[in-house]
This record gives C-alpha cells, structure tokens and sequence, in this order.
C-alpha cells in the first residue's frame, strides 16, 4: 500500500516547477552560496576520517540486516519502550498517524504544541491536520519556523528555509511574529535573539511537545534526536507529555550500532565532528523530563518500498542532506520543484516510493536527475541513487509518442544494418546545413535540444562508412543482421 | 594486443574522426585494432530512460560483436560503464543464462581508451603532439562509475607542445544527462551555462573529455555563444603529431 504526503498534492511536474526556480535569479543566489558553503564543509570534515569508507559499509550493512528483520526489531522496539513506562502506536498512513497524534494532545488535554523539526511530521502533514483539529503546533527549529511564520514550504531536509536569505527572513518576522522587536536589522544574531525570544514563551507553556527521531534503538526502547540549536532538548524535556512520530526504518538494533552513525551523520549533515545536542530518552522517568511518553510508528508506504528489491535501498536513508548539497539539479531548481517535504536526490526515490509514480510530479521525479553520481558518493549510507533512478524509470508510465520513439530508436540501434541505414540517411542530410557545419534549429522532437545549444552536422561518412572504405580487409567478418 | 573497437552508435553517426583518432593511436603503440562491423549502440540510452526491455537485444548484439578479443576499447566512459555496470543487471534480470554467461566474459575486458591505455597498457607518452591551450571536463560516468580517475591528465600532461590549463569546478556535470538534457531543458542549459562560463575562466583554446555526447552538448552550447573554444575528443588530442597538419579542431 502506498502511503501519502497530503500537503503537496497537485504540483506540477518537475521540469515545469524548475523551469520558474532557474529563472529566479535571487533564489539561485541564495541556493549556490549555501549548497556551495556547506559542500565545501563536508568534504573537509570527511576527509578527516581515514576509515570513512568503512564507516560507510558498517552503516550500510547494519541498515540492510535490521530492514531484512525489521518486523522482529520493530516488535523488540515497542517491548522496550511499554518496559520503560512508554506506550506504542501503530500508523499505517498519515491519516491514521494524524488521527493517533490529535487524539492525544487532546486527552493530554491541551490545544497547543511544540515541535522538534521532523521530516516523517511534514510528510504526513501534521500541522495541517493539527490545526483542522483546533489544535496549534508551534515549529521551534529557526529554519522551520521561518518556513511555518511565511506560510511557506520546506525546501531542504537540514536547512528548510536555505532558499531564503537573512533580508527575507527579517521580512517575514516582521510581518508574521507578534513579538518581533521594532527595528529589527538582518543581522543573523539579531534574527535569532528574535526567534529566541519568540520561543521561549512556547516551550514554558506548552505541556506537549512532538518530536520525530533519528534513531530508536530496539534492544532499549530508546529514541534519539540529534539537532544544533537546543530547541530539541526543550521540547523532549519540558513538556509533561511527548509524542514521538517515528518511520518504521529509523530502528537499529543496538547501542553499538548508534555508534557508527553518530559518526556519519553530523560530519555529512552539518559538516560538525558532533552535533550540539543528541537527546537520548527511554520511556519515562518520574520526577524527571515528561510524564507520559508516545512513540507513533509510522508505515505510510515504507513497507511497500521494502518489497522492492532495489528500490528499498532508499530506507537506509538517515536525512542527513549531504545528496541535496552536491547535487547540481538541487541546485538550480530548489527544493520546491520537488514537490514533496523529501527533495533533491533522495527525495526524487524516496517520494515516488512512498506516493507512487501516478501524479504528474512523482511520475517526473525519476527524471530530475543527470546521474552524475555526485549524490552516491556523498551518501554516508551508500544508497545507489542513480541505479534507483534509473529502476524506477523503467516503471513509470510513459506517454505513447515517447514510446514509440523508442521502439522504433530501438529497432535501429540493435542492429548494425538498420543503423548504418540511418547513417547513410543522415548524411544526406547534410545538404540542408549551412557552411556553419552547425545545425541552429532541430524539429520536433529534437527541438528541445537546439532552444539553447547548436547540434552538430551529420558527416559526409559515419566511421562504420569510412572503415569499409578504407580497411574492409582487416575487419573480422561475420553475418550481419 | 587484438584490440576490438566499440566506436558507439553516437561517435560511429556524428564524430567519425574520434574513431579514427583512437584507431590511429593504438595503432601507433603497435596493436592491432579491429572493428566488428556487426556492433550497435549499447543500449544506454533505453537503458537510463526506463526501456530497459528495449536494451536487452542491443545487449545481445555487443556480446556476439565483441567475444574473443583481449580487450575491447570505446571512445565513451559512459558507453564502457553501461557494459560493465548495468549489463551483468539487465541479463540478470531477464533471465538469460547465455547472455550473463557472455556478459561476464566481455564486461570486465571493455574499457574507456584513456584507462586502457594509462593504466592497462601502463603508458603516458603516446607520442602526441597538440601545440594548443587546452582544459579537461571529467565526464560523471568515467569520474564516478568508471574511476578512471586521472589518466586523462596523466596523457594530457605528456603531449609535447600542450599547455594544459585547470578547469575551475571540474567535476560538476555539464548537464547533459542523456535524456535529461531534453526532458528537462531548463536545468540542463543552466548547468551548461556554468560549465561554459568555468571553460571560458581558463582560458583554454580546446576543451576535451572523454565522451562525445557531453562534449556535443557543452560544444553546442559554446558555438551558440559564439566562444571561440572548440571542443575534441581526448582521442583527437591522442592522434594529433607533428605529422598530422591540421588537428581538425571541431
């Protein structure tokens, strides 16, 4: 069953929503400083770890091992977390893992929230569901409440506001935040003073608080969130409930394990050697941090993707953006022309998995990509992104014209006589280039090509030509199709 | 060495002196080189597109071509790193025991000419001679599927009379992509455009790589810009001696 991510049903496809991004000069700006600023920061703190590739397979083997048990793990999980004072949900969908939160903010009983930035509560559109509930959900994270104050969408898994920059931001505070101070400048302090302020209000009032998790380790009913600014910890310690929304992947087996991708995942997120704060909870503890604990298991399709072969390989993912930062398309055509919470790279095989390839943007997604590979060698995790672009290319449902296209391409290009045919044929048409040997104009459907480039004039004699000309003898002979 | 020669359908069609470049090359370290004129396309771009169905014939055809030679050569990392990355997959994937059979047999022989002869034949001074300023575009597919790391430059750095400039953020795609480079237009002539603007920054007379089908897109680019630079195959740089006159610079 596939799952889905209410909040942008009815995008467009990708190549249309990347089409306006390209032509957004002060998004690109924003978007090359940024991805080009941390990309840099990366490969340095990458490069100073000498066992990083084998880092990289110890995470890959132990994601793939607790993905193919994952069924007794996740049984193991929920054991431990109702053994440390903890209750355990089961969510099939969003809707079902809406309905499971709302129910519980309001038997807390409370109408306000605070929140510790998730990805798996933006795909199933908690906040949209909360506030149809009467329920307020506050984002606490500075990029997520910038991205929540300006009614806008994540367009980055860290940094979900990286496509505005410091004198957007400062505009959006002064429009969206009551308390924001008069004169408020852009400086990146002062914006942060400001969101601080704003903040603290919530989490001394707030008496629940939501968060997502990095990990939750099986053998300890344990859940970890790894965050920079703090605002995580508040959240899973001053609230007296806490609700945790977690996917079925993020489970590993052991303490041991959470080891390796303690490692990996701050140097390939934030470019740190460790991240500022890593939050730790198992269950309750009277007298300290919430009273009451709920752990939200969430399936919405990943199940689905677990029964495919290569595509699975997306649920080893940890969320640490490094794909985003290197990738060239993510760069020009932002988060937004993605369509969905999980963009760029990962996003383009994870989205399609879990929503299916039927709406016009996740049946494009396979094709926001060049395969440069620039996010493969990237991913702490080692997930082929190309080759599961490439996999779920061949399900995607393509137009009639396209594939007949290809049949008949096809038809040439198996067999050496046809496409020798073809070349004979092409160099005929040579007559109709100018001296230039440039052809300026292709027609359909090769228009697309000469909008911004040349294309080359056929030859007066393809190689195949010129080697039977010149050096048929030499040439081992063999019966031709 | 018997040395088979993959010209691929693109180089065969609209770049027929790449083919000539690289049999002149080998030929000149003293091999012999053959072309089976019963060879194709292999079968990429179906492959990539997601008609993979419609590459298994095209499979078929490269291993009956190419059985039995030491080694095969191709002019395209992109072309070598579909037979030896995603062949072994797609006969897999249907089932057919012959073709993983030859498969297996081929794959491991087919290699991008710059690796051949760099780190195969073990040479760097092919005898070239290219008295031009020239930069370096490592394609994605010979950087990151085929590491054929820097034998490129290594060649490059030993052909008499070349001046070899750096190439600011080289290793970004040029934004060709196949199929990409059509579906979605806009991003790939953005990703061009950047590609262009580094290759103007060095200053460089000639850019060359080792793929035709990214140089025909950054080359298309560079001639609508009226640029000045021209593009050539590292092959065509390879063959270039004194000898020869005029480089046929494209």
């Amino acid at each position: 069953m596939n799952g889905s991510m209410p909040t942008y049903l009815g995008m467009p496809a990708f190549p249309a929503a990347a089409k306006a991004a390209v032509a957004d000069s002060q998004l690109r700006r924003n978007l090359t400083h940024a991805t080009g600023t941390i990309r840099a920061k990366r490969a340095g703190a990458v490069a100073e770890l000498d066992d990083w590739e084998r880092l990289r397979q110890a995470a890959k083997a132990i994601k793939d091992h607790t993905l193919a048990n994952l069924d007794a793990y996740l049984l193991r999980l929920e054991e431990n977390v109702i053994k440390g004072g903890g209750q355990v949900h089961w969510a099939q969908d969003a809707a079902q893992a809406n309905a499971i939160v709302a129910g519980l903010v309001r038997a807390a009983p409370a109408d306000r929230v605070v929140k510790v930035k998730s990805m798996v509560t933006q795909e199933i559109g908690l906040n949209d569901a909360l506030e149809s509930g009467g329920i307020v959900a506050t984002e606490t994270d500075l990029a997520e409440l910038i991205v929540q104050l300006g009614h806008d969408l994540p367009s980055h898994i860290l940094v979900p506001a990286i496509h505005k920059n410091r004198s957007e931001i400062r505009e959006i505070f002064r429009r969206e935040m009551p308390d924001a101070p008069a004169g408020l400048t852009d400086d990146p302090a002062e914006l942060a003073a400001a969101a601080r302020r704003h903040l603290r209000h919530e989490f001394l009032h707030a008496s629940v608080g939501i968060s997502g998790a990095n990990f939750a380790i099986a053998d300890t009913g344990s859940l970890v969130v790894v965050e920079s600014e703090g605002n995580g910890r508040m959240c899973v310690t001053l609230p007296r409930t806490l609700i945790s929304v977690v996917g079925v992947e993020k489970v590993l087996p052991s303490w041991r394990d959470l080891e390796v991708f303690l490692a990996l995942l701050p140097r390939s997120s934030t470019a740190e050697r460790m991240n500022p704060y890593t939050s730790i909870w198992s269950g309750v503890t009277p007298g300290d941090g919430p009273e009451q604990f709920h752990l939200v298991l969430v399936d919405n399709g990943r199940t689905a993707s677990l029964a495919d072969q290569t595509g699975r390989q997306a649920l080893r993912c940890i969320r640490c953006s490094a794909c985003l930062n290197v990738c060239p398309v993510y760069e020009r055509a932002g988060g937004h022309a993605y369509g969905s919470p999980y963009p760029g790279p990962i996003g383009a095989i994870i989205s399609p998995q879990l929503r299916g390839l039927s709406s016009p943007v996740d049946s494009s997604l396979p094709f926001a990509s060049t395969l440069c590979g620039a996010c493969y060698e990237v991913c702490p995790v080692a997930i082929n992104i190309p080759e599961a672009l490439v996999h779920l290319r061949a399900k995607v449902k393509h137009n009639f014209s396209e594939r007949t296209v290809f049949h008949l391409s096809g038809q040439v290009l198996e067999s050496p006589r046809r496409l020798a045919a073809a070349q004979r044929l092409a160099s005929l048409s040579r007559r109709f280039v100018g001296r230039s040997g440039r052809i300026r104009r292709l027609p359909p459907p090769l228009r697309g090509w000469t909008e911004t480039r040349d294309a080359p004039a056929p030859p007066a004699e393809s190689f195949r030509a010129w080697w039977q000309r010149t050096r048929e003898s030499g040439t081992r002979e063999r019966g031709t199709r | 060495m018997r040395i088979g020669l993959f010209v691929t359908c693109l180089t065969d069609t609209l770049f027929p002196e790449t083919g000539k470049a690289v049999v002149a090359v080998l030929e000149r370290l003293g091999h012999q080189v053959e072309f089976p004129a019963d060879q194709a396309c292999c079968g990429q771009m179906h492959f990539n597109t997601g008609y993979r169905r419609e590459a298994v014939p095209m499979a078929r055809t490269f291993v009956r071509a190419f059985s039995g030679y030491e080694a095969v050569v191709t002019p395209s990392a992109s072309c070598a790193s579909m037979v030896r990355e995603y062949y072994p997959a797609l006969a897999a994937e249907v089932g057919d025991e012959g073709l993983a059979r030859a498969v297996g047999e081929v794959a491991p022989r087919v290699f991008e000419l710059s690796a051949l002869v760099a780190d195969v034949l073990g040479l760097t001074d092919v005898g070239a001679y290219f008295p031009h300023r020239v930069t370096y575009h490592p394609t994605c597919h010979g950087l990151r599927m085929l590491l054929i790391g820097d034998a490129p430059l290594r060649l490059l750095r030993a052909v008499r009379g070349l001046d070899l400039a750096a190439l600011p953020d080289a290793e970004s795609c040029c934004g060709f992509g196949g199929t990409f480079a059509v579906k979605n237009p806009d991003v790939s002539a953005a990703m061009c455009a950047d590609k262009v603007a580094a290759i103007r920054q060095s200053r460089a007379e000639v850019v060359c790589a080792t793929d035709n089908s990214c140089l025909m897109h950054i080359g298309g680019a560079l001639s609508r810009s009226r640029s000045g630079v021209a593009t050539l195959h590292l092959a065509e740089i390879l063959a270039s001696t004194e000898a020869s006159t005029e480089a046929g610079v494209r």
